[in-house]
């Protein structure tokens, strides 16, 4: 198990997303520490796939502009040496099951605790299938942190039960037709049937733009993610340091002052 | 051994094949699927309702004919075609569209979605879908909406949406992804309806029941002009959904040799191949774990072949778990190969087959040959050839109006 529990201890944690190797190695870099600099408190770090089915048009593009690059396994874990040479901020992966798969369970695991990788995401690895996995992650002390959906139902205590590090819950912000206060309401429902279940945090994801939405959303969680607006100020280009650190204080900001 | 026990153990499973690695979304809803075809799929009202539409709709049983003029030009084994393409919509795809939208009916969905790859899956669903008056969208890669556009406009005739996928390589793996998407975004009203043997468990299943007809016919046909099986079944395997039909009912007589012929595109060594059992490795993708064609980082490869129902870079866990057990064999047909079957069996026999279907024809033309007169081959014609006509003419360098 890794210390991703005691980054959420007395605060609410902001967990900004980027694409590693998006558009290119040194920006990766530089956009993580800065992240960190300006309030991020675990950084998302995402390893592209040919095949993102659970990423929407922004993170689509930004895979495209990795793979640009030659983006591969072992370019990210490069990308994670260079940061840990400035940096220690908490990071966790977001990929897809076929990249640990193919690299090897044992050995990906393994490169994640050399280099500090607290903990995985993996849309496309339901509880029910990480049974492969998940001895190598305990083996190297890595998390994989389970996604909740807005359909998980009667599901969610169960997923809630067997987490660790976080539970990333994904918000149903950003569908069409679903208007934030419904979509908040539902979120609150599900982080109490989580809460009665687990003391493991529970971070919002998915459709969160504004600070004011962080906001809302940092009432009832312990944590907010954000992904393709961060990954839009990054492609979006310019000065784009400044205008990452900004957004970061303005979102770290946003979701504090409810704390 | 322990193999069979961990098959017995769990359905969702084909030794280390298949699975269920879908987005969470998706979960329940998947649940909600297997518990539905479990509980309808040996309900008499069900079946009823299912034979009624094969029989009265579709114009089932297909034919077994026998390929005199190929046999005798070919001087080998008796050739016998199992002609799907004589279906209604002119493809195998309706015996399991019309399995599935029964299931959806029954779960009260109203919209249907699909993935398609040479448009006959789309066709199929697009059908079913105006009988049922259910909406209907389907997806379908940008390239290959170009090279089909027939069928493209067969679907709009039908009344459903056609939705060209402009992502990555815009072909049936990106009308998958497209499709699975847009399921994740509309459970409450919508039925994925997926056409291939591949995809997350119960869809392999499934599409194995409702497809296996067409073994269940032939084998009945056969004993019937020949009083005994075959020796060997030949057929077209992309995802797999008309191979594993055509095998079905053979699978456990261990003298009929089953025989799947895969894309080769330019050539199973050449990097524009879609040869998947021959050329793949292990990986996880679309929801099961199965062979795939991709890099050594996992990365999914864009696949090649002339034909668009087989241009896909997996294969079905069943298929993965035939070939891994030795008890069917799979070979690559190049794209000029299947040309030259398709011009053949349209001279020799008078039938115009899908360009997927030629691939097996092309293995046939040279299997039969070397087996004696008293052997017997059943080949399924998996469509008909129309579709094709025009993208035939293309690569012979014929100008066609269309």
């Amino acid at each position: 198990m890794s210390n991703l529990k005691e980054v959420f201890a007395n605060k609410k944690a902001f967990i900004p997303f980027v694409v590693a190797d998006d558009p290119d190695i040194e920006t990766t870099v530089a956009n993580v520490l800065t992240l960190a600099q300006n309030g991020a408190d675990i950084v998302e770090l995402g390893i592209p796939f040919s095949d993102p089915v659970a990423d929407g048009p922004v993170i689509q593009k930004a895979d495209l502009r990795a793979f640009k690059a030659d983006v591969n396994t072992n370019v990210v874990f490069e990308i994670v040496e260079k940061i840990r040479q400035k940096s220690s901020v908490p990071i966790v992966f977001l990929t897809y099951l076929n990249i640990p798969f193919k690299y090897g369970y044992d050995k990906f695991c393994q490169r994640c605790q050399e280099l500090d990788i607290s903990g995985l995401v993996i849309p496309d690895a339901p509880i029910e299938e990480q049974c492969e996995l998940k001895p190598y992650a305990e083996k190297y002390g890595v998390d994989l942190i389970p996604l909740i959906a807005p359909t998980s139902a009667d599901r969610i205590e169960k997923i809630a039960q067997s987490a660790t590090g976080f539970i990333y819950v994904v918000s149903s912000l950003g569908v069409t037709g679903v208007r934030d206060e419904l979509a908040i309401q539902q979120l609150s429902e599900t982080i109490e049937r989580i809460k009665k279940v687990t003391d493991v945090p529970a971070a919002i994801g998915f459709g969160i733009h504004s600070s004011e939405q962080a906001g809302k959303l940092a009432t009832i969680a312990d944590g907010i993610i954000i992904g393709s607006a961060v990954v839009q100020i990054v492609a979006d280009g310019g000065d784009v340091q400044k205008n990452l650190g900004e957004y970061a204080l303005s979102i770290k900001d946003a979701i504090s002052v409810k704390a | 051994m322990k193999e069979m026990q961990k098959e017995a153990k769990d359905v969702s499973h084909y030794g280390e094949f298949g699975g269920q690695y879908i987005p969470e979304t998706l979960m329940n809803e998947l649940k909600n699927v297997a518990n539905a075809y479990n509980k309808y799929k040996d309900d008499p009202d069900f079946l009823k309702e299912l034979h009624d539409l094969l029989n009265n709709y579709a114009n089932r049983p297909s034919l077994l004919y026998y390929a005199d003029k190929m046999t005798k030009d070919l001087g080998g084994a008796k050739i016998y075609l199992k002609r799907e393409d004589l279906n209604h919509t002119g493809a195998h795809k309706i015996n399991n569209v019309i399995g599935q939208a029964l299931i959806a009916k029954r779960m009260g969905k109203t919209r249907l979605i699909a993935e398609t790859g040479a448009g006959q899956h789309g066709v199929a669903t697009a059908t079913i879908a105006a009988l049922f008056g259910m909406k209907c969208e389907i997806f379908m890669g940008k390239v290959d909406t170009d090279r089909q556009k027939l069928n493209v406009y067969r679907m709009q005739l039908l009344g459903a949406k056609v939705h060209p996928i402009t992502s990555g390589s815009m072909v049936l793996k990106d009308a998958v992804n497209a499709a699975l998407q847009n399921w994740a975004s509309r459970i409450d009203d919508t039925f994925y309806v997926l056409g291939s043997a591949v995809g997350p468990y119960p869809f392999p299943e499934m599409v194995h029941d409702f497809q296996s007809v067409i073994s269940k016919e032939s084998k009945a046909q056969i004993l019937e002009a020949e009083g005994r099986l075959p020796d060997a079944v030949v057929a077209c395997v992309g995802g797999g959904s008309n191979a594993i039909g055509s095998f079905a009912e053979y699978i456990d007589d261990k003298d009929v040799e089953l025989i799947g012929c895969e894309a080769a595109g330019k050539g199973v060594d050449t990097d524009q191949t879609a040869a998947t059992i021959e050329r793949g490795s292990v990986g996880i993708f679309h929801g099961m774990k199965s062979l795939f064609l991709q890099n050594d980082d996992g990365q999914i490869d864009q696949v090649y072949s002339i034909s668009a129902g087989l241009d896909y870079p997996g294969v079905g866990p069943e298929h993965a778990r035939l070939a891994e057990l030795k008890r069917a064999k799979y070979v690559g047909i190049t794209d000029d190969e299947a040309v030259n079957a398709f011009e053949y069996i349209a001279k020799t026999e008078g039938i115009i087959a899908a360009i997927e279907s030629c691939h097996a024809l092309a293995y046939v033309m040279k299997l039969a040959p070397t087996m004696s007169k008293d052997k017997i081959i059943i080949c399924t014609v998996s469509g008909r050839g129309d579709k094709d006509v025009a993208s035939i003419a293309k690569y012979r360098g014929v100008d066609i109006d269309e």
